[in-house]
């Protein structure tokens, strides 16, 4: 089911958290909102959820407006961040019980969570306690009980946070084949670029209640809007240099470098720009030369990745295939690919 | 087992300290069993005429309503205490109540409040309400006395369960009183039965009240029947019969203790977050 926020405002006592935001989650589309802590993504989960209310603005399921409808009337599937499991319950018990509050007959109650216990491959925890399960287990639970009443939209807080490495991946495959099998509309909530942009169809991401830019986790990856939308999205990130316009030439003098804004003109000489440089983009291949000395190496097995110190301070990072090894303080001089450079004004809005 | 101390001059200390209370309570266990001739300290014969009164109404009346009316008394104000503490507990605990803190603080003051500073009010409430030397009355005072403690305990013990169970009993479809029916009440039970626990015998021993409130009325609780037996100028006074009687009446708390003394414990180790 489609989902819409249309101009939401929520205040907690006198802070605006967030302010006037609008977004669509296309039906069958899983969406994650990502965004530094803060950010006002939580909050918005809960409202979708119900659980905060809107101060301004509407909420529509479908052709639905659930605004001003409670938790209970809201058809939403909710997993926490901790799981929320019933302690004193077993796990048959915990996915029946949203359905024994509906007052399903036994019979479908009985058939309905063996078939979800199926879908998450839990059968054969049924009767056991959430205190004897493995986190992973418990997160399985925490989706079926979830999925079980068949909601409109399933939300997603942090749901890989409580995990360990190993287990964090699994269940990020899990989650998604589970939301393609059901078909189910789905917003995850994260931190953690790589959960958003492995797991979901499109992101959202978020910064001080606003929403800076939604686009595929692709197109966003190659095309960001903004500094923060480079910064946040990538492993290892982004690095940054800072410098002038100078004969339609991004310029830092003191260090000789000069990369050419190529297409983008009409940039005044003598503007502050900063330059997003992927890790990928820079090493001994390239067209910009650029001298520095290797700071910092870390050894990752498939490839290596470097910290390069340039004459002026600055650092830019390289990530290389493992096989040749630059010593630290070793004297490099490697190349910028300056076709795949991101330049943004001082303020961080992309040129 | 290696330790950084030796335990034994702390159990020496110990027991050296607790000696004279050990003693009392051994002497108490043995003199209602026994007859000592004056002037020695040890028994010299086996008996049971102390425990008569048990059956013979002669002795010292009739113990058994008493007890009934103990049980009674400390029942319903066990139940009052518990399902008011149940609710109040969580409404404190949980719903956006107006006012909230300020009953918060109203709640520990009482708390903190001696009971005897309010008889004379509570004396005035009861003469009005008509409920002076009355049972239900007497209940009603000591019940509404213990409240804050039950609250405030019971608050304690919903803060420590974890918000996001009720929002995902919420989110299942659940009302708030579903919720906490089904979810969060199982979830503060060690709470509820070591209040409840508390509650019995705080009104087990309870004296003062209804001495106070229902001087002249028909019942008889056992801390007052055992104050009648000690009474060294009545007809039927013997000290023996006495401990007896005393021994009686404390052996349903030391049951209960026995019983339950770890759940007893969880009222401070589990619930008292603040």
């Amino acid at each position: 089911m489609q989902i819409s926020i249309r101009n939401f405002t929520k205040t907690f006592d006198t802070t605006t958290v967030i302010d006037d935001m609008n977004l669509t989650i296309r039906d069958g589309e899983m969406l994650a909102l990502l965004g530094p802590s803060g950010c006002g993504k939580s909050t918005t989960l809960f409202t979708i959820s119900g659980i905060h209310r809107m101060d301004k603005g509407q909420l529509m399921f479908g052709d639905r407006d659930v605004s001003g409808l409670p938790s209970q009337k809201r058809n939403v599937g909710v997993v926490f961040q901790n799981y929320a499991l019933y302690p004193h319950m077993n796990v048959f018990e915990n996915i029946a019980f949203p359905l024994t509050v509906r007052k399903d007959a036994k019979a479908d109650i009985d058939r309905e969570v063996r078939a979800i216990a199926a879908l998450t491959h839990i059968s054969e925890l049924l009767e056991r306690r959430p205190g004897q399960l493995s986190g992973g287990q418990q997160q399985r639970v925490a989706l079926a009980r979830a999925l079980v009443r068949k909601p409109d939209v399933l939300l997603l807080d942090e749901p890989l946070a409580n995990l360990d490495a190993k287990l964090r991946l699994e269940m990020r495959s899990e989650i998604r084949r589970i939301q393609l099998e059901t078909g189910i509309t789905a917003v995850l909530v994260t931190h953690d670029q790589v959960e958003a942009m492995s797991m979901c169809d499109r992101i959202a991401i978020m910064k001080k209640g606003e929403i800076v830019q939604i686009d595929t986790p692709a197109d966003m990856y190659s095309n960001p809007r903004t500094s923060f939308v480079a910064g946040f999205l990538g492993n290892p990130p982004i690095s940054f240099l800072s410098g002038i316009a100078m004969d339609s030439a991004f310029s830092i003098a003191p260090i000789k470098l000069r990369v050419p804004l190529g297409s983008r003109q009409g940039i005044a000489d003598g503007t502050q720009l900063k330059l997003g440089i992927r890790p990928e983009h820079f090493g001994p291949e390239g067209d910009i030369a650029v001298q520095g000395r290797i700071a910092f190496a870390e050894t990752q097995g498939r490839e290596n990745l470097y910290d390069v110190a340039l004459a002026d301070g600055s650092v830019l990072r390289s990530i290389q295939p493992a096989g040749k090894i630059w010593a630290v303080g070793e004297p490099v001089r490697w190349h910028i690919d300056s076709k795949s450079v991101f330049v943004f004004t001082d303020d961080g809005q992309r040129l | 087992m290696t330790r950084n101390f030796a335990a034994w001059p702390i159990i020496l200390l110990l027991t050296v300290l607790s000696l004279p209370l050990f003693i009392m309570y051994l002497f108490l266990l043995v003199d209602t069993f026994s007859n000592t001739p004056p002037g020695s300290l040890l028994p010299n014969e086996f008996t049971l005429e102390h425990w008569r009164f048990l059956i013979d109404p002669t002795i010292t009346g009739d113990i058994w309503k008493p007890t009934l009316t103990t049980i009674l008394f400390s029942a319903s104000m066990m139940v009052i205490v518990v399902s008011v503490s149940a609710t109040a507990g969580y409404a404190l605990s949980r719903l956006a109540l107006p006012f909230r803190r300020f009953v918060l603080s109203g709640i520990m003051v009482m708390h903190a409040f001696p009971s005897v500073t309010l008889i004379i009010g509570v004396f005035l409430v009861l003469q009005f309400a008509g409920l002076y030397n009355s049972l239900i009355g007497v209940i009603l005072v000591k019940a509404s006395l213990m409240l804050p403690f039950g609250i405030w305990i019971m608050k304690g013990f919903y803060d420590a369960v974890p918000w996001e169970i009720e929002m995902a009993g919420v989110q299942d479809g659940a009302s708030r009183f579903i919720v906490w029916r089904r979810i969060i009440l199982p979830q503060v039970k060690p709470g509820l039965l070591s209040l409840a626990l508390f509650a019995f015998i705080d009104g087990w021993s309870e004296y003062m009240l209804p001495r106070i409130l229902a001087p002249s009325s028909d019942f008889e609780v056992l801390s007052m029947y055992l104050n009648t037996v000690s009474d060294p100028n009545s007809s039927t006074y013997n000290f023996n019969i006495f401990k007896s009687v005393g021994l009686f009446y404390t052996l349903p708390v030391l049951a209960l203790f026995v019983l339950f003394q770890n759940r007893l414990m969880n009222i401070f180790g589990g619930g008292t977050k603040g």
